[in-house]
């Protein structure tokens, strides 16, 4: 009887193990000449649509465009699930069975908690998808270089336009989470020294709210000519849509989303979020470059554009490749801090973004754009909806090097 | 102006108002809840997801057989109803005789299923969908603008609770519903059909769920989680108006959607916390809740 | 057919103890679990395990209170995740040895257990459930506005440091062992604590509340401690998980890792002394091994849940066990 059960015991284990090891052991046979990259985001969650299963694809493309030079290239992928505990172990995993880099990572908390376990463990990690500017400032690492976008340059780039604009009082509505705090914060910081003031703000419960009406009736009763999103997703979604329920923009107040993708525009629907104002580093029909890229990338996506994070993954493993083939693999494998310098010392180049830096601090430098959404009768097909009316030159989108106190550079 | 504790009198109506809205879509999905706990003992923890296919189920009708706003109404409820039908035929039928916690523990899972492979299909940025133009528009209430949609949402969920509640207590199938979840044996030798009466039930639980799915897809985001997020706040809901207790969860829906509302005034960070402050209070000083029998 | 009504796993004849109050089944699936635990870390990833053996304490921890008492409480994240953010300040903040940050991790929700178990003692069932969810959302609240907990990015690099000050932890395999002896610390004590006399009168309260009652004995009391004694093991769970990773956050203390524990309980088994182990590894591994599968997650998930309640509802040990004819 109790035989049985040992049985049952051991050949339960033994089915993880086999599982658990996965493809790493005949890859680890076969190549010390593989470089591996490790896609790890969120493919079932709220932020799904802005990388996810696409923003793999893109890393793929940037493979296959780069073909083999000399050394192989393979691409694993995970989700994150938005937990940090589980992004760690994922990480972890990669990071000692062979996977070379670790590249996109959105939600703040996974993002950070993934630079402490690359710089532990001596490897390189590019992250685009997470917002915080501290992967840069206070929790910087020579491992990490951050890619497309994070609330400082976002706060920068709408807060101080739309000052410009005429709109010098503001209100605004912020999830209560460390992301939202530094949205409102460094948005607020801009509008007053670009003249403006902030008049007031509400914080909301995260993740928990679904209805904003009673913020947005604050808000209005507050009379400041902007009310400032300092949310994302979903949340940013349901502001939208009830604001445009409550008539907050007929009474002439405009509408600042400070963090917001295609997708969530095309989740909205034009008639909604027309004339809304919002920053990204990239946009499909920005040039012919960007129209070449997106073209390229049509196989692999279902009836979708890239969109700034799925972009930002094509763009980094393009130019980390790069490097690759610049120091050779073996150099490569033997430090992480070692490739990352490598990416800082080369210049970047793609379709995608452009020609661009990758600054000390691991800040990559990239113009920001300031759009408009389009009115339904301006658009003129599927998932044309911006039209571009600022551009923040890359020098000075981000925040300035000094300020932002990366403690490694300092020794 | 006129101020009560420091906020205008016109804006604190207004919020009052807002969270009587709120408290709206509360009312309905803890009604759900209500009558499926109520007539067959089992805690519903897919009925999150099924709030979502409402609204999902009324964005499909519109893309793809250009079914309206209003068809969609009385459309999708019948739709997923017809779903809650199969999944209390084919499982959850099964669990009437064990614990609750096996209930839960199924429906979770179903609901987890559902919205994973809604996620697959649609993604999870959500879809448009826009208010019909008949209730386009606002008031002007001269303290606040109220959009002429809210106004409807609260009508119609005023009506359909009443509507259930008649039925419940007031006509002869709410009265055998009552007697089959004391004593199934005896009204089973009545020669009613206990089991299918059970499964109706359920089914209509589900419907007013999707029901409450369509009403909210024009306001809310459309997108596989909506529904997540408010699972846990309407459950609350029906614990505090007392278990089973169909008047109860209606009037604790709209009370606490008032409540909430001022929260969101005076203390807007604690607004999803003051549900549960509310919840524990109540149930240390009635411990059947507000209007249930112990 | 399982008890209708009940769910706690299939009662057999009491039977002798042989050894520290294990039947002779249940040492040897001891043995086997002992052996799995050594020889384990050599060809599975070790942080992964020691994740698996930290979400298996907390199981353990939160059985001793439905699976003995007949208590479900749904707000057991409460002291986990409160246990995780304390031991990670200790250890970050203050500088503390890791194996006093766990403890501290450990009295802080041993205490929190203290106080919240006192309220919500005084209801049964459902309501106790919604008292004890209630109390870990604003535990919840608490974790949002306080300061100390970095809001949503939480506590990061919390540093494992070195136990007792002298053997240092920073390679995974060391920090594998004092995981290991912390949960088999803990699954002893839960055991100890089951089939001690106090146990029995847990057990005779979980069976017949007023009779326990009317047989003289306080059951406020017992009920009291145990929750407390489940709450500090749930804290020093959540612990010795930040130290581990180096990371207390949010997630931890959110109302869905309650449910968590709660899945893992049933899926393992009830009231079995070996069920939160098992179905903390099952519940873990999918968590793990199935983020390769991406979208499909959260499907495969719910496909495994449906499938336990419809076919093995007294869990994986408890089927085990009543196959076998056994009580694991």
């Amino acid at each position: 009887m109790t035989d049985l059960n040992r049985r049952g015991l051991i050949g339960g284990a033994a089915a993880t193990a086999a599982f658990g090891a996965l493809p790493s052991r005949q890859a680890r046979a076969q190549a010390a000449n593989t470089i591996r990259i490790g896609v790890l985001n969120d493919q079932s969650g709220p932020y799904r649509d802005i990388s996810g299963p696409y923003g793999v694809q893109c890393a793929m493309q940037a493979v296959a465009e780069f073909g083999n030079r000399g050394f192989n290239v393979e691409v694993v992928n995970a989700d994150h699930q938005n937990r940090p505990d589980v992004g760690i172990n994922i990480a972890r995993q990669w990071y000692d069975q062979g996977v070379d880099v670790v590249i996109d990572v959105p939600t703040s908390s996974v993002g950070l908690a993934v630079a402490n376990v690359a710089r532990e463990k001596n490897k390189a990690y590019i992250n685009t998808g997470s917002a915080t500017s501290d992967l840069t400032g206070a929790q910087c690492s020579p491992n990490t270089i951050h890619w497309m976008y994070d609330t400082y340059m976002l706060a920068k780039s709408t807060g101080a336009a739309m000052v410009r604009a005429g709109g010098d009082s503001w209100y605004f509505i912020t999830a209560d989470y460390a992301f939202g705090h530094a949205l409102e914060r460094d948005t607020g910081n801009f509008v007053r020294s670009a003249g403006g003031r902030v008049v007031g703000s509400v914080r909301y419960p995260f993740p928990a709210t679904t209805d904003f009406s009673s913020f947005l009736v604050q808000a209005q009763a507050s009379r400041a000519k902007v009310i400032g999103f300092a949310n994302a997703g979903a949340d940013t979604i349901n502001s939208i849509k009830q604001a445009a329920e409550f008539g907050v923009t007929r009474r002439g107040t405009k509408l600042a989303a400070l963090l917001m993708f295609l997708p969530d525009v095309h989740s909205i629907g034009l008639e909604t979020a027309q004339g809304l104002v919002l920053t990204e580093s990239f946009y499909w029909d920005l040039n012919d470059r960007t129209r070449a890229f997106t073209d390229r990338m049509r196989p692999r996506m279902r009836d979708v554009v890239p969109n700034m994070a799925s972009a930002a993954n094509y763009s980094c493993t393009l130019h980390y490749l790069k490097a690759i083939a610049d120091m050779g693999v073996a150099a490569s494998k033997a430090s992480g801090v070692e490739v990352i310098n490598r990416m800082k010392a080369m210049p970047c180049d793609d379709d995608a973004f452009g020609a661009g830096t990758i600054r000390a601090d691991g800040r990559k430098l990239c113009p920001s754009y300031l759009f408009e959404v389009k009115a339904p009768r301006e658009s003129r097909g599927r998932w044309d909806y911006y039209k571009l009316v600022g551009t923040t030159p890359a020098e000075e989108a981000f925040r300035p090097l000094a300020e932002g106190n990366c403690a490694f550079l300092r020794t | 102006m006129e101020e009560i504790f420091g906020i205008p009198t016109p804006l604190l109506f207004g919020q009052l108002l807002l969270g009587l809205i709120n408290g709206a879509f509360y009312a309905l999905l803890s009604l759900g809840l209500a009558v499926i706990f109520g007539m067959l003992n089992v805690i519903n923890f897919t009925h999150g997801a099924q709030f979502m296919m409402g609204a999902f189920v009324a964005w499909m009708l519109l893309n793809y057989l250009g079914i309206g706003y209003w068809w969609a109404l009385i459309l999708a409820p019948l739709i997923v109803g017809l779903t809650g039908v199969i999944l209390e035929r084919t499982m959850i039928a099964r669990l009437y005789k064990l614990d609750h916690l096996y209930g839960l523990l199924l429906t979770f899972g179903v609901g987890l299923i559902i919205e994973g492979l809604f996620r697959n299909e649609f993604g999870s940025s959500g879809m448009p969908y826009r208010i019909p133009p008949e209730l386009q528009g606002a008031w002007d209430l001269g303290f606040m603008f109220m959009p002429i949609y809210r106004g409807w949402v609260v009508v119609v969920a005023i009506v359909m609770c009443l509507a259930t509640w008649l039925v419940i207590e007031k006509t002869k199938i709410g009265s055998y519903l009552r007697a089959a979840t004391e004593n199934p044996a005896l009204v089973q030798a009545f020669g009613i059909n206990v089991p299918r009466m059970m499964t109706l039930t359920y089914g209509a639980g589900v419907a007013l769920a999707a029901f409450a799915g369509v009403l909210a897809a024009p306001i809310y985001s459309v997108n596989p989680q909506m529904g997540a997020n408010l699972i846990i706040i309407v459950f609350a809901v029906v614990v505090i108006g007392g278990m089973g207790s169909i008047l109860g969860s209606v009037i604790t829906g709209f009370g606490l959607g008032v409540v909430e509302g001022l929260t969101k005034v005076f203390y807007p960070e604690a607004s999803s916390t003051v549900i549960f402050v509310v919840m524990a209070i109540v149930l240390l000083a009635r411990p059947a809740g507000l209007f249930g029998r112990s | 057919m399982a008890a209708p009504g009940g769910f706690s796993g299939t009662d057999f004849k009491q039977e002798e103890g042989v050894f520290l109050g294990f039947t002779k089944a249940q040492l040897l699936a001891f043995i086997a679990m002992v052996a799995f635990i050594v020889i384990s870390p050599f060809f599975l990833y070790p942080v992964f395990l020691m994740k698996l053996l930290c979400f298996a304490l907390f199981a353990c921890a939160f059985n001793l209170l439905i699976g003995y008492v007949g208590l479900l409480s749904f707000g057991h994240a409460a002291y986990f995740g409160m246990g995780g953010y304390l031991a990670g300040h200790a250890a970050k903040v203050w500088g503390f040895s890791p194996e006093l940050s766990i403890l501290i991790g450990g009295a802080v929700g041993a205490a929190l257990g203290l106080v919240i178990g006192w309220i919500a003692i005084r209801r049964q069932g459902i309501y106790f459930a919604m008292i004890t969810l209630a109390f870990a959302q604003m535990v919840y609240f608490f974790c949002v506005q306080a300061p100390f907990t970095g809001g949503e990015d939480g506590i990061q690099s919390i540093p494992r440091g070195a136990l007792f000050g002298i053997f240092d932890l920073r390679s995974d395999m060391a920090m594998y062992w004092m995981t290991a002896g912390i949960f088999l610390i803990g699954f002893l004590l839960v055991h100890r604590i089951v089939h001690s006399p106090f146990g029995m009168v847990l057990k005779s309260i979980r069976e017949n509340e007023p009779r326990a009652t009317s047989l003289g004995y306080r059951t406020d009391d017992y009920k009291l401690v145990a929750f407390i004694l489940s709450a500090g093991l749930a804290g020093v769970a959540g612990g010795l998980k930040s130290i581990v990773f180096g990371i207390a956050t949010l997630t931890d203390v959110f109302w869905t890792m309650s449910g968590e524990v709660v899945l893992m309980s049933l899926v393992g088994g009830l009231g079995t002394i070996f069920g939160p182990v098992v179905g903390a590894a099952v519940i873990i591994t999918m968590q793990n091994y199935l983020a390769e599968f991406g979208a499909w997650v959260t499907v495969i998930q719910g496909v495994i849940f449906v499938l336990c309640v419809l076919a093995f509802r007294r869990g994986v040990v408890g089927e085990i066990g009543n196959w076998l004819r056994v009580r694991l």
